[in-house]
C-alpha cells in the first residue's frame, strides 16, 4: 500500500507490444505491469514473470482437505458416535474414500481461488486504479513505476519511441484497497 | 526434413538377445511344466503365456487407439512423434495373434483333473461347465464359437487399422502440398476405429480373455478398468521410445512441451486407474454378496495380498507423488523411471486379474514368468524397430506439422 508515480504508456498493437516489453526490460526501467483486454499468449515469458506457485499452495490445500476428512470422520465413527453399519468395522476406511476424495478436491479448489484472488488482488468489494479506461476494451497498457530519480520526460519519451499511442504520468495506489467505485479517493486529487 | 532412425546394432542384439531367452525359456516350460505330472505346472504354463500375450496385446493397441482419438479430435500434439505410436499400433496384431493361439490353445488343448476326478479346462472353466448352473447359463456368451468370432474379429480388425493409419501417413508425404484429402480419411476412419475398439478393448475382449478365467465372478467395469490399465502403460511404452529415440539425436521436432503431454498422461491416467481400481473394489466390499467377494477374497486377504498391495501403491502411490510436479514430467530420468514402473506395475496388475483362477495359491514369480515376459519385450522392441527404420520419423507434409513445432504443453 503505497502512492507511487507511473509512466503510462497504451499500446493498439500486439506487434508493437512485444517488442516494446523487450526494450522496457533492456532499458532498465521498473516495469510495474501491464494490463490486456484479453489473455495474450507468451506475455508472462516477454515479461520475465516466474512459473507461479499456485499448484504447490493447492497441494497443501489439498492435504488439509484429506487430513481434515480422515480425522473428522475417523473420531465420529471411532470415537464419539460408534454405530454399527451392516456390520462393518469402525474403522471403514474405503466407505470414506469418497468422502475424503470430495474433500480434498473442495479443500484445493476453494483455497485455490482465494489465493489467486489475493494473489491478483480482486475480491469483492476492493478496488484497484485504472491506469487506462480502455485497458478492458482495445488497449494494452504498461505502466512503469517511477521515483525521485527518474525523470518523467525522459520516460515518457522513451514510451514514445517504442510505438505507444497515448502516454501520460499518473500518481496513484499501486495495490489494492476497499472502497468504493463511485467515490473519488484523495490521491486522485493530485493527478488534477 | 530427413529424420531417419537406423537401427543400433546394440538395439537389435539387445532384442534377439531377449527373443532367445523367451524361446530359451518357453522351450523349457514345454520341457519341465507342460511335461510335468503337475497339474498345477501345466496351468501355470497356459497362465503365464496368456497373461503376458493379453497384456503386451493390449498395450500395444492402446496406440491404434491413441492415433485414432487424437485424428478424431485434430489434435496437432502427437504429429510430432505420431511414428512412433504408428510402428507400435503396426505391430499390435503381431501380439494379437500370439494371444489367439494361446487363447485358442487354452480351449481345445488344455485340460486337468479336476475335484471328483473329471477332466475340466481350470483357466477357462466355462470349457467344461459341467453341470454348474451358473456356467450353463452363461453359455449363450461364453462358449468356444463366441470366443473365437470375437478374438479372430479383433485381431484382424486391430491388424487392419494399425497398419492402414500408418499407410495413409506415409502416403501423406508423397501427396501434394497441404493436401487434406488423406487427412479426412484417417479421420473418417478413426471414428469407425473407436467403434471398433469400444466394442473390442472396452467391452468383449477383457470380458473372454481375462475376466472369464474366474467364469461365476463378474463386474460390469471390468473391461473399462482394463482398458485404463492398458491405456496408462500403452502411453509409457510411447513415452519409452521417445526417450530412446531422442537419446539416440531422432525425432527433432520433439521438445520438453511433448515430454510434458505424455507424462501429464502417465500421471492422470494412473488416477483415472486407480478411480475404476476403487470403483469396483468399494462396491463390492460395501454389498458383501459372496459371489463377488470371492473376487477379492482371494486376491486381497488371500495369497495374492503382497501383489495386491504393491499393485495398489506401484500405479497409484507412486505416479501421483512422483509425477504430480511440473518439473518432473519434464526430465528424462523421472518419466522414463516412471514409465517402467508403471508398465511393470500392469504388469503386475494384469498378473494378479488372472493368475488367482486357474492357480489359486501356487502362484510364482520365477524363470518362466520373467522369462517370458523378456521374450515378449524382446518381440516389442525388434518389430517396432524395424518399422520405424522404415520410414522417416517425421511426417513429411502433415498439414499439422506446424502447429506441433510450436505446440505448448
Amino acid at each position: 500500500m503505497a502512492i507511487k508515480k507511473f509512466a503510462v504508456a497504451a499500446y493498439d498493437d500486439e506487434d508493437v507490444l512485444f517488442p516494446a516489453v523487450s526494450k522496457v526490460r533492456h532499458s532498465g526501467y521498473k516495469l510495474h505491469d501491464i494490463y490486456t483486454p484479453f489473455p495474450v499468449h507468451g506475455l508472462d515469458v516477454a515479461m520475465g514473470l516466474k512459473e507461479t506457485d499456485l499448484h504447490i499452495a493447492g497441494f497443501i490445500y489439498g492435504l488439509c482437505g484429506t487430513s481434515t476428512a480422515v480425522g473428522f470422520i475417523s473420531w465420529i465413527y471411532t470415537i464419539d458416535w460408534k454405530i454399527n453399519y451392516g456390520g462393518k468395522p469402525h474403522f471403514s476406511l474405503p466407505a470414506w474414500i469418497p468422502i475424503t476424495f470430495e474433500l480434498t478436491v473442495l479443500f484445493a479448489a476453494v483455497g485455490m481461488v482465494l489465493t489467486f484472488c489475493y494473489l491478483n488482488q480482486i475480491m469483492p468489494g476492493v478496488k484497484k486504479h485504472v491506469f487506462h479506461p480502455r485497458q478492458s476494451d482495445d488497449l494494452f497498457i504498461i505502466t512503469l513505476e517511477l521515483n525521485d530519480h527518474v525523470s518523467e520526460s525522459e520516460a515518457i519519451a522513451f514510451l514514445k519511441s517504442t510505438g505507444a499511442k497515448e502516454t501520460s504520468v499518473q500518481i496513484a495506489e499501486d495495490s489494492w484497497w476497499y472502497g468504493r467505485w463511485d467515490k473519488a479517493e484523495p490521491y486522485e486529487a493530485l493527478n488534477a | 526434413m530427413n529424420d531417419r532412425f537406423e537401427i543400433p546394432a546394440r538395439l537389435r542384439n539387445t532384442s534377439l538377445a531377449l527373443i532367445g531367452v523367451g524361446v530359451l525359456t518357453l522351450l523349457c516350460g514345454i520341457a519341465v511344466l507342460l511335461n510335468s505330472h503337475d497339474d498345477m505346472d501345466k496351468t501355470r504354463f497356459w497362465a503365464v503365456l496368456l497373461h503376458d500375450s493379453v497384456f503386451f496385446t493390449f498395450i500395444t493397441g492402446v496406440s491404434i487407439f491413441v492415433q485414432a482419438a487424437v485424428s478424431l479430435a485434430q489434435g496437432a500434439w502427437l504429429t510430432a512423434y505420431r511414428r512412433v505410436p504408428e510402428a507400435i499400433g503396426a505391430n499390435a496384431w503381431i501380439f494379437g495373434s500370439i494371444a489367439a493361439i494361446v487363447t485358442i490353445c487354452i480351449i481345445f488343448g488344455f485340460k486337468v483333473h479336476g475335484e471328483h476326478g473329471e477332466m475340466v479346462n481350470s483357466i477357462y472353466p466355462w470349457v467344461t461347465p459341467g453341470t454348474d448352473k451358473v456356467l450353463l447359463g452363461k453359455k449363450p456368451f461364453l462358449n468356444p464359437t463366441m470366443f473365437i468370432c470375437f478374438t479372430v474379429a479383433t485381431v484382424v480388425l486391430w491388424g487392419f487399422f494399425g497398419n492402414k493409419f500408418r499407410s495413409y501417413s506415409i502416403a501423406q508425404e508423397s501427396a501434394p502440398k497441404n493436401d487434406t484429402k488423406i487427412y479426412w480419411k484417417v479421420f473418417r476412419l478413426s471414428g469407425v476405429f473407436l467403434i471398433v475398439y469400444g466394442l473390442s478393448q472396452m467391452s468383449t475382449i477383457p470380458w473372454l480373455w481375462v475376466m472369464s478365467v474366474q467364469a461365476h465372478w463378474y463386474s460390469t467395469l471390468f473391461s473399462w478398468y482394463n482398458f485404463a490399465s492398458a491405456f496408462v502403460s500403452g502411453m509409457s511404452l510411447i513415452m519409452l521410445w521417445v526417450v530412446y529415440l531422442k537419446n539416440q539425436g531422432n525425432l527433432l521436432l520433439v521438445t520438453k512441451e511433448h515430454m510434458h503431454d505424455l507424462g501429464k498422461f502417465m500421471f492422470a491416467f494412473s488416477i483415472f486407474w486407480t478411480y475404476l481400481w476403487f470403483a469396483q473394489y468399494m462396491l463390492i466390499w460395501y454389498a458383501n454378496i459372496p459371489d463377488e467377494t470371492i473376487y477379492f477374497k482371494l486376491r486381497q486377504h488371500g495369497p495374492y495380498s503382497v501383489i495386491f498391495y504393491a499393485n495398489f501403491i506401484i500405479n497409484f502411490c507412486m505416479p501421483i507423488l512422483i509425477l504430480m510436479a511440473r518439473p518432473s514430467k519434464r526430465n528424462y530420468f523421472t518419466v522414463t523411471f516412471m514409465a517402467m514402473v508403471i508398465i511393470f506395475g500392469h504388469w503386475l496388475d494384469f498378473f494378479q486379474m488372472i493368475m488367482p483362477g486357474p492357480l489359486g495359491e501356487h502362484w510364482h514369480i520365477n524363470w518362466y514368468e520373467i522369462g517370458t515376459f523378456m521374450g515378449f519385450v524382446g518381440i516389442l522392441i525388434f518389430t517396432v524397430s524395424r518399422t520405424l527404420s522404415k520410414s522417416s520419423l517425421i511426417q513429411n507434409n502433415s498439414i499439422l506439422l506446424k502447429e506441433t513445432a510450436v505446440h505448448i504443453a
